[in-house]
């Protein structure tokens, strides 16, 4: 990572994140940022943040942006892109905001094949709100609303969201990554290129869920919480490429 | 050249011809001829019909579309526009221009598909979070669906405000002969909007203020705009009022059987007018009280249980007796029923206002 480290892309305003030590919201922040330089579309962007720790997206990527209620992200997605068809339109949300409250939003916008990215943050829990059981949320797994571990009896079992959409004919990529390592981050950084390309070939809706730590909330040192993401939440939302359409 | 049209099919036609190029829907009584009409006629005309999963993604869309720069409408009926409450707020927080049609039906719940007036204080109080507020234009007859609807475009484009045609089921069924404008160029530009930010600073569309000091900054901006639309687009339209000694108050379809009533009152030798409200926010108060300089009594007569009738109260700021005559579930009130409310206040004189439960 140092090469990349050393400058900041154009497409980050510069602001200081308010984001936790050790949350991994920035490191995927300046990963959108890389690509959206790589490719020569930050004058042709629009991106749209979610409700969640990320909220405030606009204040760190310097593109056009637009704030979405909670889980509405693909569907005012979907009306920036049917007025402006040839701008690279992405969304940046939770696993709280997408897989519960907008999973109707999610399922439809990839069902439509609507031509947006969809940049999902799978931390297994509700950040913003203080560490709440989310539909990721692992059996077992302790959170303030499940302060017993998640009792699938009672509260049912984690969502896997990439093995959902994969049923769908709309997708034209989806691709499970994680931040666990400067490899997978390395992973991560392709599978976002390979989404916006997906995107920009109009193949297709592309979703790219990044497995990703929230410390503060899982009450864990932030490498501690990188071990915690590899042996827990892996084994549960193991990463690949789960649709790859012809010509992505 | 007059065309005969249905109300929900003349709206959509005024819609295109304003410049609107994006709707996005979902299907409900008594307002889908809307939705029908414009998947038949936005393709051809170079824009986008969209059926939505739900009312909730249809406001949302309507969101991302106006903060694209687009004029974009959205429409349904009670229950669906219940559900775009939320996305009505947003819209209005982060001031998009777009428009909102509700052709309503009794309710409350499931209520039932016959015409209503039910949804008078959803309309007019904010039915969502937050201090906002939002025009809400009110047509009585076809012509009316069609010259409301370019208004309403053109109002929310003008203070960057969601619009809020409120009709009802016997508007958008009824067939009448209408003049339709001609086709409008495309919307205005919009140099706020979040199209990419080419030679320029970038763009953000938000309703999101963390720091308390910038929200109220941000409510009291939108305050003094409405302020601004209060003061400017208040319209009402009075008849037979100048020494009309009974007014009779009622907007949209009931309006027009309000008149037929206040006919039926002057053959009998009774001074009745009618004042009808054509925005029901700003209410048009100033209009109503020129309105009712005579006027002895005032009779409210809506299709619902007494929702309009407060509105009427504050503006008369209890001057007038204001008396309150409904029907609702989708039953319509009748001519003559309207005419012996009259007749019953017909001998009344002025005198202190007793607030009466509607
Ligand atoms: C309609 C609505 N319900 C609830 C909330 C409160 N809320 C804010 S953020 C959030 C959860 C966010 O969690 P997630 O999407 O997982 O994102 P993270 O904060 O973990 O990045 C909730 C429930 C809200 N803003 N709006
Ligand atoms: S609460 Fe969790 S997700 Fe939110 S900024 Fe802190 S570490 Fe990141």
């Amino acid at each position: 990572m140092s090469a990349a480290v050393s400058s900041r892309p154009e497409t980050l305003t510069g602001a200081p994140f308010h984001y936790c030590p050790g949350c991994t919201h920035g490191i995927i922040h300046r990963l959108v940022a890389e690509v959206v330089d790589e490719l020569g579309l930050r004058e042709k962007a629009v991106g749209v943040a979610s409700v969640g720790c990320s909220v405030i997206a606009y204040n760190y990527l310097d593109m056009d942006m637009q704030q979405a209620a909670h889980g509405r992200a693909p569907a005012v997605a979907t009306g920036i892109k049917r007025v402006l068809p040839d701008r690279l339109v992405f969304t940046y949300q939770g696993d709280g905001d997408l897989a519960s409250i907008g999973l109707a939003e999610t399922v439809h916008a990839a069902a439509r094949g609507e031509k947006i990215t969809v940049i999902f943050i799978n931390n297994a829990n509700y950040g913003m709100t203080g560490g709440q059981l989310a539909p990721t949320t692992l059996p077992g797994q302790v959170t303030s609303t499940s302060p017993g571990g998640r009792d699938v009896d009672k509260m049912g079992y984690p969502i896997r969201m990439m093995e959902m959409l994969a049923t769908l004919d709309g997708p034209a990529y989806l691709a499970r990554v994680s931040t666990h390592s400067p490899a997978q981050i390395a992973k991560t950084r392709r599978a976002v290129k390979r989404a916006f390309e997906a995107q920009m070939k109009g193949l297709g809706f592309s979703m790219v869920e990044i497995l990703c730590t929230c410390p503060t909330n899982w009450g864990l040192k932030p490498v501690e919480a990188m071990k915690w993401l590899e042996e827990n939440m892996l084994p549960y939302y193991p990463p690949g490429e789960y649709k790859v359409a012809e010509g992505v | 050249m007059k065309v005969l049209m249905k109300g929900n099919e003349a709206l959509a036609e005024a819609a295109v011809r304003a410049g609107c190029r994006y709707f996005f829907g979902y299907p409900i009584t008594p307002q889908t001829e809307i939705s029908e009409y414009l998947a038949r006629r936005l393709p051809g005309a170079g824009g986008v019909f969209l059926q939505a999963e739900s009312e909730v993604a249809a406001i949302n869309m309507v969101y991302g579309a106006a903060g694209a720069g687009a004029r974009v409408m959205t429409s349904s009926s009670g229950p669906g526009i219940s559900l775009k409450q939320e996305g009505i707020s947003y819209i209005a927080g982060a001031e998009l221009p777009c428009v909102i049609v509700n052709i309503m039906r009794g309710g409350p719940g499931l209520g039932g598909i016959q015409p209503s007036q039910s949804d008078y204080f959803q309309a007019t109080r904010g039915g969502g979070h937050g201090d906002y507020r939002l025009p809400v234009l009110a047509p009585s007859n076809v012509q009316e669906l069609v010259d409301l609807t370019c208004l309403a475009f053109d109002l929310a484009d003008e203070y960057r405000t969601p619009v809020l045609i409120l009709g009802d089921g016997i508007l958008g069924q009824m067939m009448e002969a209408v003049e339709l404008p001609p086709v409008r160029a495309a919307a205005p530009e919009k140099t706020w909007a979040t199209t990419g930010c080419r030679g320029r600073a970038k763009n953000v569309i938000t309703s999101f203020f963390m720091d308390a000091a910038d929200l109220e900054r941000h409510n009291l901006r939108l305050q003094e705009k409405y302020r601004a639309i209060s003061a400017r687009e208040a319209r009402g339209e009075s008849y037979l009022t100048g020494d009309a000694g009974v007014l009779v108050v009622a907007f949209g379809s009931t309006a027009r059987i309000a008149k037929a009533a206040v006919r039926a009152a002057r053959a009998e030798g009774i001074a009745a007018g009618l004042f009808r409200p054509v925005t029901l926010w700003p209410f048009p108060a100033e209009l109503l009280n020129r309105a009712a300089l005579q006027a002895g009594a005032v009779l409210t007569v809506e299709m619902n249980y007494g929702q309009m009738v407060e509105d009427v109260r504050l503006a008369l700021d209890c001057r007038l007796p204001v008396h309150f005559y409904g029907r609702g579930g989708g039953m319509v009130p009748g001519v003559g029923e309207i005419f012996r409310e009259i007749v019953k206040l017909g001998g009344e004189t002025r005198e202190r206002c007793r607030v009466k439960p509607a």
